[in-house]
């Protein structure tokens, strides 16, 4: 057998795979550009108008990290259940079933301390997501029915459940407008920034992601997780009860995308308006996809996209590019990685061929 | 007549297959191409082929140049191949098989097959070359040493006189490999040439002609069978001599496994076991001899506890266990090892504690205690001397026998008291598959109590007390490996009962 060479670290293992993504992003900005020069704009006129949109003030940091998080969440959310062979579609009916129960327990639960109505709603928003991913788990275990399948259906479960409450049995007296009332201000999140929307759900975002890493990575729980989605019959062989682990998996990343809604109603939302995702949930889908399914990646691939996201407004406005233009180049990032991953796979599939000869 | 020159192929990745391999047919001749698994004896007939392109090298016919690109380049020029796997539809007639891809109207532009003449054509290669096929059967209802034939037909409708076949006997019961070998010299004397890819000294012998010889992708060297004997070839295919192993006495202590009347079914929800019951003992291997797909995966995998039993049942210490601490104390070298032994897209140390990683030394309330898992698998490494780069390396850059190797290292590191071994060696090497009935020997004196399941006889011969043999779920008979020859197993993995050869003899012969 041949030798190989090199070490076998960490850095050498996740090096080249944050590469793909780079070279991704890269390959996907310059494409842009070109489209961005044939509709008559200077590509880095619109690019560097998009920076300032993101990056160019306070406020316009402080909007980036509010839109960075509840793709944080989604994002690990995504890739948690992919982690065990799952495709969670459903993080966007998650994240209402997480904003609901956010928003429930914030207007109608009342007279406790900050400290405990903002613990309770959170653990609320989670289970309920959890709930929700749970089902979608439990389905595919008892009944064998595909997850894609129904995390899909199950979406438009949620969005048409919240909204029908907030037409009619939640909605605020006296019931003119299609949203809830505010929350009690004890249910609120802490502010970072006064007069932004920022709030500490960021950090919240961020502490989950390092806290799924660890449990991906550093718990016999994650371990034996991660081999069900590799390889479910040698999981099989060795005890492991795959049910238990497709099931919390779902769970798991459906708690992630709960705490998407949930942080959107109770760090600067307040209230729930109807429809009041603007698709975070699908996002997530992109967002795990670039950060490679690793929960630290996500939280970059995150910060990517909502920068395109905030950066898109500022363009439009100095340079009369539309905006869905950044729509464009999130698509692009999508496929050249799928592209990188097609290669790899093909040249995976040409090793292994060679190794049964 | 056909001639390889300095043949060169290096896979994506760096992997070379074949280094400036030359090989040579003549017609008439029956060339055994022999290597253990890995040596490129594969990629070499692929290129020939056309399934694959060599990096460098030529070919050629009569000194004249061939390009093949494809298996259709290859048929046009004379080539066809007979893989291990067969490539037949099973609901398909004999004759609509052999007709598949061809245009079997009279002409290239009529759309409309001729089957009649195709027939005709298929019962006469049939008479010509003594292969006994039915051009209107079904291939479901075939056996497998008779969908053999049907391949080679396919490959002589095509007008082949290069015949290669991929591991031909793989499949066969012994007796369907003495046919095939009959059948393949009679194609030889009518002037074909056959190739035929092996591992197995014996049978390389009793065909071959010319045996050329490839190891880790070298070619080693082209002899002729009566300038050599099978200590030489071995030597020449392993690099250096291999000695059998030696079965030490040791009297059996107490049953460990005792299975009764069990019957389970396979995935389509067939009976696959049928009435079977034994007993093992410490301190004692048992051989389940059978040809492939007579039980023995379903058979293991119940006592594994990863099967439902119908009926009957199995009995040891560790029966009301939870699954995962069952798994943790009977070992089990799965027959699938990609499939169901290991993870491929994990590390060495992820692989080695898969069974393990929750339980203490190797986990606490604070999650795994990954250094102690790598600090176990280092030391697994070097005890069964597994080429790698260390425990954070992918077991998928390691080659099949070490990927084995370690596998048997992690069952027998969880110190079991029963060892279930389906097909421990099956796709090692030589080299290794000696180190793995060395390690089993040792194994059983310390007392474990052995299952061993294997399609090769002679490694159910070789370290075996006693040996059962399986044929369609069912036991044809037990008894004790040092009374136990070839060709009894033979007929019982044909399906005779070992009391019926016992009580009539005299007819047999």
């Amino acid at each position: 057998m041949k030798e190989t060479e090199g070490p076998g670290n960490l850095f050498a293992t996740l090096l080249p795979q944050a590469g793909a993504s780079l070279l991704a992003i890269f390959l996907a900005m310059t494409v842009g550009g070109v489209l961005i020069a044939i509709a008559g704009v200077n590509p880095y006129e619109a690019y560097s108008a998009m920076l300032q949109g993101a990056f160019g003030s306070q406020f316009a940091i402080a909007n980036f990290l509010t839109r960075t998080t509840p793709l944080i969440f989604t994002g690990l959310a995504v890739a948690f259940a992919f982690r065990c062979n799952l495709l969670n579609i459903g993080a966007e009916g998650q994240l209402y079933m997480g904003g609901l129960a956010a928003v429930l327990v914030g207007v109608y639960v009342t007279g406790l301390s900050a400290l405990f109505h903002i613990a309770l709603a959170i653990a609320a928003a989670s289970l309920a997501g959890a709930a929700w991913g749970g089902l979608a788990g439990l389905l595919k275990t008892t009944r064998g029915i595909n997850e894609i399948i129904s995390t899909i259906m199950l979406n438009f479960i949620a969005i048409f459940f919240v909204s029908f409450l907030i037409q009619g049995p939640i909605a605020e007296p006296p019931g003119f407008f299609h949203q809830t009332a505010l929350i009690e201000e004890t249910a609120r999140l802490p502010k970072l920034m006064p007069r932004s929307d920022l709030s500490v759900a960021i950090f919240l975002a961020v502490f989950l992601a390092v806290a799924l890493s660890f449990v991906l990575w550093r718990t016999p729980f994650g371990m034996k997780l991660r081999s069900v989605g590799l390889a479910p019959e040698t999981a099989r062989f060795s005890g492991i009860s795959t049910n238990k682990y497709l099931f919390g998996a779902m769970a798991i990343s459906g708690g992630a995308a709960g705490l998407a809604g949930g942080s959107e109603i109770l760090g600067h939302q307040y209230r729930m308006l109807d429809f009041f995702s603007p698709g975070y949930g699908f996002d997530g889908i992109a967002v795990a996809f670039l950060g490679r399914s690793d929960p630290i990646g996500v939280v970059f691939a995150a910060m990517l996209f909502a920068a395109l996201r905030v950066g898109a407004n500022q363009m439009q406005r100095e340079t009369g590019l539309p905006s869905s233009l950044v729509l464009v180049i999130q698509g692009l990032v999508v496929l050249f990685i799928l592209a990188a991953e097609l290669r790899r796979w093909l040249r995976e599939r040409a090793v292994s061929k060679g190794k049964e000869a | 007549m056909i001639e390889m020159e300095k043949i060169t192929k290096v896979f994506p990745g760096g992997v070379v297959a074949n280094r400036e391999v030359d090989f040579k047919i003549a017609s008439g001749q029956v060339h055994a191409l022999l290597g253990e698994n890995g040596s490129g004896k594969t990629t070499l007939m692929n290129i020939l082929y056309g399934m694959h392109r060599a990096t460098s090298g030529t070919i050629s016919r009569s000194s004249q140049t061939l390009t093949i690109g494809s298996p259709s380049d290859a048929i046009s020029h004379g080539i066809g191949m007979v893989h291990q796997h067969f490539m037949l539809v099973p609901t398909l007639t004999v004759a609509e098989n052999v007709v598949l891809g061809t245009s079997a109207g009279p002409n290239r532009l009529c759309p409309f097959l001729n089957l009649r003449e195709a027939e005709e054509r298929i019962a006469s290669l049939s008479r010509e070359y003594r292969l006994d096929v039915d051009p209107r059967a079904e291939v479901w209802q075939l056996p497998v040493g008779a969908q053999q034939r049907v391949e080679i037909v396919k490959a002589l409708y095509r007008d082949a006189d290069v015949l290669i076949l991929d591991e031909p006997t793989a499949v066969l019961t012994p007796q369907e490999a003495n046919d095939l070998i009959d059948v393949l010299s009679n194609l030889a004397s009518r002037g074909k040439s056959i190739v035929f890819i092996s591992h197995k000294l014996n049978e390389v012998i009793s065909l071959a002609d010319e045996i050329t010889v490839l190891r880790n992708g070298d070619m080693i060297g082209m002899v002729r069978k009566k300038d050599t004997d099978a200590k030489d070839l071995a030597r020449m295919m392993v690099g250096r001599s291999i000695e059998p192993p030696e079965l030490p006495n040791r009297s059996p202590g107490e049953p460990m496994l005792t299975v009764k009347s069990l019957c389970v079914e396979d995935d389509r929800k067939l009976e696959a076991v049928k009435d079977v019951s034994f007993t093992l003992r410490a301190g004692e291997i048992l051989g389940v001899a059978g040809v492939d797909g007579n039980g023995q995966k379903e058979l293991v995998e119940a006592i594994a506890g990863v099967r439902r039993a119908v009926s009957g049942s199995v009995e040891t210490k560790h029966q009301g266990v939870s699954n995962r601490e069952y798994a943790r104390r009977i070992g089990h070298v799965t027959e699938d090892r990609l499939k169901t032994s290991v993870v491929l897209d994990f590390s060495l140390w992820e692989n080695f504690g898969i069974k393990t990683c929750d339980t203490s030394p190797h986990a606490s309330w604070l999650g795994m205690n990954i250094g102690s898992l790598k600090a176990a698998t280092e030391a697994a490494i070097s005890e069964f001397r597994i080429k790698s780069r260390g425990p954070d390396e992918k077991i998928s850059s390691l080659s099949g026998g070490n990927q084995q190797k370690l596998v048997l290292a992690r069952e027998l590191g969880l110190k079991p008291d029963i060892l279930l071994a389906a097909q421990p060696t099956r796709g090692l090497d030589v080299g290794a598959a000696e180190y793995v009935h060395q390690r089993l020997i040792e194994e059983r004196q310390n007392g474990m109590a052995i299952l061993l399941v294997s399609t090769e006889l002679e490694e159910i011969l070789a370290i075996s007390d006693r040996v059962i043999v399986l044929y369609e779920g069912k036991i044809m008979g037990a008894l004790a490996a040092r009374k136990a020859t070839r060709e009894v197993l033979g007929l019982m993995m044909a399906g005779e009962r070992l009391e019926e050869m016992e009580r009539s003899p005299g007819e047999r012969n």
